[in-house]
């Protein structure tokens, strides 16, 4: 058995400079408008509240931004889903942070900053502004770490027979480290994926014992499009095929011997 | 609740901590209640406290077809790897199986971050220095990408990085993948190394014992870093039916702070009654608890108001006196841990704990007890809320 149950794609959210949320973005996919230039340079995330909203770090606010668009479109009750958060690097200003200040006043790390480094920061301030108390996790796969997280959403929402939340977000890198880990752009989306929605694109999964073949051209525009990250190219890549009218199927790699085949039928 | 699972066989486990590299060194310590933890030597400036350090990392390099994962974290998930035939038995998997049918899911909570920060303490006009332009180390997968290029696993390879809980759940992530015919067996468990990021991070936040850890002590005044690599091998039970068993698993969000538990216990008892539905086991039939007893003020407390649930004969200690807090490789370590408990029939102690929180006291171990056990359980919880607790059982009679 190498499939998974079909899953209806019951909410979406997302955001990029210039495309705040799913409906704008659907928009630029369909090459119907272009990204707005007047766009605010941070999600807003108010499902935060005000005082965490201050405090969280640019990921943080990322991921709470489109997990929220992507619950509210589905209708559901945030504290009832559980959810995965997905990112290639996780906080990489705070990485950058933390490395500078250890590498020269070890004793002057600000604790709020460490506690805000760890990959389960997005995870942690969701469950808390929306009293999730279901289980939460964070995962990465590198280049990989948007398939690897729609693989881990879905096997969840099939094993256990209930709606679950996905987000993949990755900030902007920064400083030294920005050569290691190019990603020249904040870009995060989210989906809920429900067992037994009525409504929603349907979406199928299977693993393949191949890896993925590399991106061809119109690959390649949608990773410029998303920052130079692999992750979020895999991931504009579920995106084109939703705001599609017809189905289509697609490989994203994985690992390094499997590949993940989706099917999107709108 | 949700619906009882078929157990999992684990065919191979190991673990290689301050405690030494595998399993006879740690039964071996466990027995005789003797500390891995020792004086902090780790760092340029190192702070004063003690740390679970494993002994001869640095004179242990990478075999050279892996020179380009290159790192302590890798080191030790090398070292642990080759205890106890780990390798061996996920390379007999894929013979098997097939590479693709087999899946590996590892948690982490520093990775490699050490040779990140490494290359930040030697930046060469504001770049990485040459030995250090590995993109593939300065990432949090770095651990799994490194492990199934060294076991050739080629199914799905997740890295789950939920602070204290993160190889917890990933017994969790790889049951799921087997139950649903996706793979047919799982490498899982956790490495975290010590680097500057976690000791001057929990430093920051004055979780840090200056003396050494004392879980459910009256005294007890915060963790003592460690670091670890433990694995375990997971199949369906029809290919080892007298192997122990991964029985049940469940997991929660404690919805209320990023950094200190839920304070009446209900998270982390949402997890616990969600491990026993899933294995399907009444708490009264638990014989033994490896409790996350991190040795904060908080979290024993409010871990100690799960206690109650267990019957007056359950034994349960705190094992990170003898190993120090390993972070992302606690709960596949503990795991393990609890494994052993079962399989030589004993309960570990909980080191470091000479006057017990009288709430505590009735089931907890101050020495190690000789014992039967059938059902063992393992807490962790971490971080922003995130509970996980795991129960293994015995397999059926040899």
């Amino acid at each position: 058995m190498n499939t998974l149950p079909a899953l209806r794609i019951a909410g979406v959210g997302a955001w990029l400079q210039g495309a705040p949320d799913w409906p704008s973005l659907r928009s630029v996919l369909l090459g119907e408008r272009g990204l707005a230039d007047t766009a605010p340079v941070k999600p807003a995330a108010n499902i935060l509240p005000a005082a965490e909203r201050r405090r969280a770090p640019d990921g943080v606010r990322l991921a709470a931004e489109v997990a929220a668009q992507a619950v509210a479109m589905s209708g559901l009750d945030a504290a009832t889903l559980p959810c995965i958060f997905a990112s290639t690097h996780g906080e990489l200003a705070i990485t950058d942070y933390v490395c500078e200040t250890l590498a020269h006043a070890p004793l002057e790390l600000s604790p709020t900053k460490f506690h805000n480094s760890v990959l389960n920061a997005p995870a942690g301030y969701w469950t808390i502004a929306t009293g999730c108390t279901r289980a939460s996790s964070a995962i990465t796969a590198h280049h990989r770490s948007f398939a690897a997280g729609l693989l881990e959403a879905a096997v969840f929402a099939c094993a256990e027979a209930t709606p679950v939340l996905l987000a993949c977000c990755d900030v902007a890198s920064t400083g030294p480290l920005a050569e290691m880990t190019r990603t020249t752009l904040a870009f995060g989306m989210a989906l809920v994926l429900a067992p037994d929605a009525a409504a929603g694109a349907r979406l199928t999964l299977a693993l393949d014992a191949a890896p993925a073949a590399a991106p061809g051209p119109a690959g390649l525009a949608l990773a410029r499009a998303a920052g130079d990250n692999p992750a979020n190219a895999q991931a504009l890549l579920l995106l084109a095929a939703l705001a599609a009218t017809r189905s289509t199927r697609q490989a994203l790699a994985l690992s390094s011997g499997s590949s993940l085949e989706m099917e999107i039928t709108p | 609740m949700p619906a009882r699972i078929e157990p999992l066989a684990i065919t191979a486990a190991s673990a290689t901590s301050a405690l030494g590299r595998g399993l006879a060194a740690h039964l071996d310590a466990l027995r005789n209640g003797r500390s891995g933890l020792a004086p902090n030597d780790f760092s340029s400036a190192p702070l004063d406290c003690r740390i679970g350090r494993v002994a001869g990392v640095e004179d242990a390099p990478l075999p050279a077809p892996f020179a380009r994962w290159e790192c302590r974290n890798n080191r030790l998930a090398w070292l642990g790897l080759e205890q106890d035939g780990v390798r061996a038995a996920a390379a007999r998997a894929v013979e098997r199986y097939g590479a693709t049918r087999v899946a590996l899911v590892l948690g982490t909570s520093t990775a490699s971050i050490g040779a990140t920060e490494a290359a930040y303490r030697r930046l060469d006009h504001g770049h990485f220095p040459d030995d250090l332009r590995r993109p593939e180390i300065h990432t949090p997968h770095s651990l799994v990408a490194f492990v199934a290029a060294a076991t050739g696993i080629g199914g799905p390879a997740l890295t789950i990085s939920t602070a204290c809980s993160s190889s917890a759940k990933a017994f969790a992530s790889a049951e799921r993948l087997i139950r649903l015919g996706l793979v047919d067996a799982a490498l899982v468990g956790g490495v975290d190394t010590l680097c500057d990021s976690v000791l001057f991070g929990f430093h920051s936040l004055a979780l840090v014992s200056r003396t050494g850890c004392r879980p459910f002590d009256l005294g007890r005044d915060g963790i003592s870093i460690g670091e670890a690599a433990a694995f375990a091998l997971l199949e369906r039970v029809d290919a080892a039916p007298t192997a122990p068993r991964l029985a049940g698993y469940g997991e929660s969000s404690d919805a209320w702070h990023m950094s200190t538990p839920q304070p009446d216990g209900r998270g982390a008892l949402a997890a616990l009654d969600a491990a026993l539905a899933r294995a399907g086991i009444h708490s009264d039939a638990v014989d033994y608890i490896n409790l996350h007893g991190t040795a904060t003020v908080k979290n024993d407390e409010v871990e100690a108001k799960l206690l109650p649930r267990f019957p007056a004969r359950a034994r349960a200690s705190a094992t990170k006196g003898f190993t120090g807090h390993t972070l992302g490789a606690a709960g596949a370590l503990e795991a393990v841990l609890a494994l052993l408990a079962i399989e030589h029939g004993f309960v570990p102690p909980s080191l470091g704990c000479a006057r017990p929180m009288p709430e505590a006291a009735a089931w907890l171990a101050l020495q190690p007890e000789v014992r039967r056990i059938e059902v063992a359980l393992s807490n962790s919880f971490g971080f922003g809320g995130n509970n996980t607790c795991l129960v293994f059982t015995r397999g059926e009679p040899a």
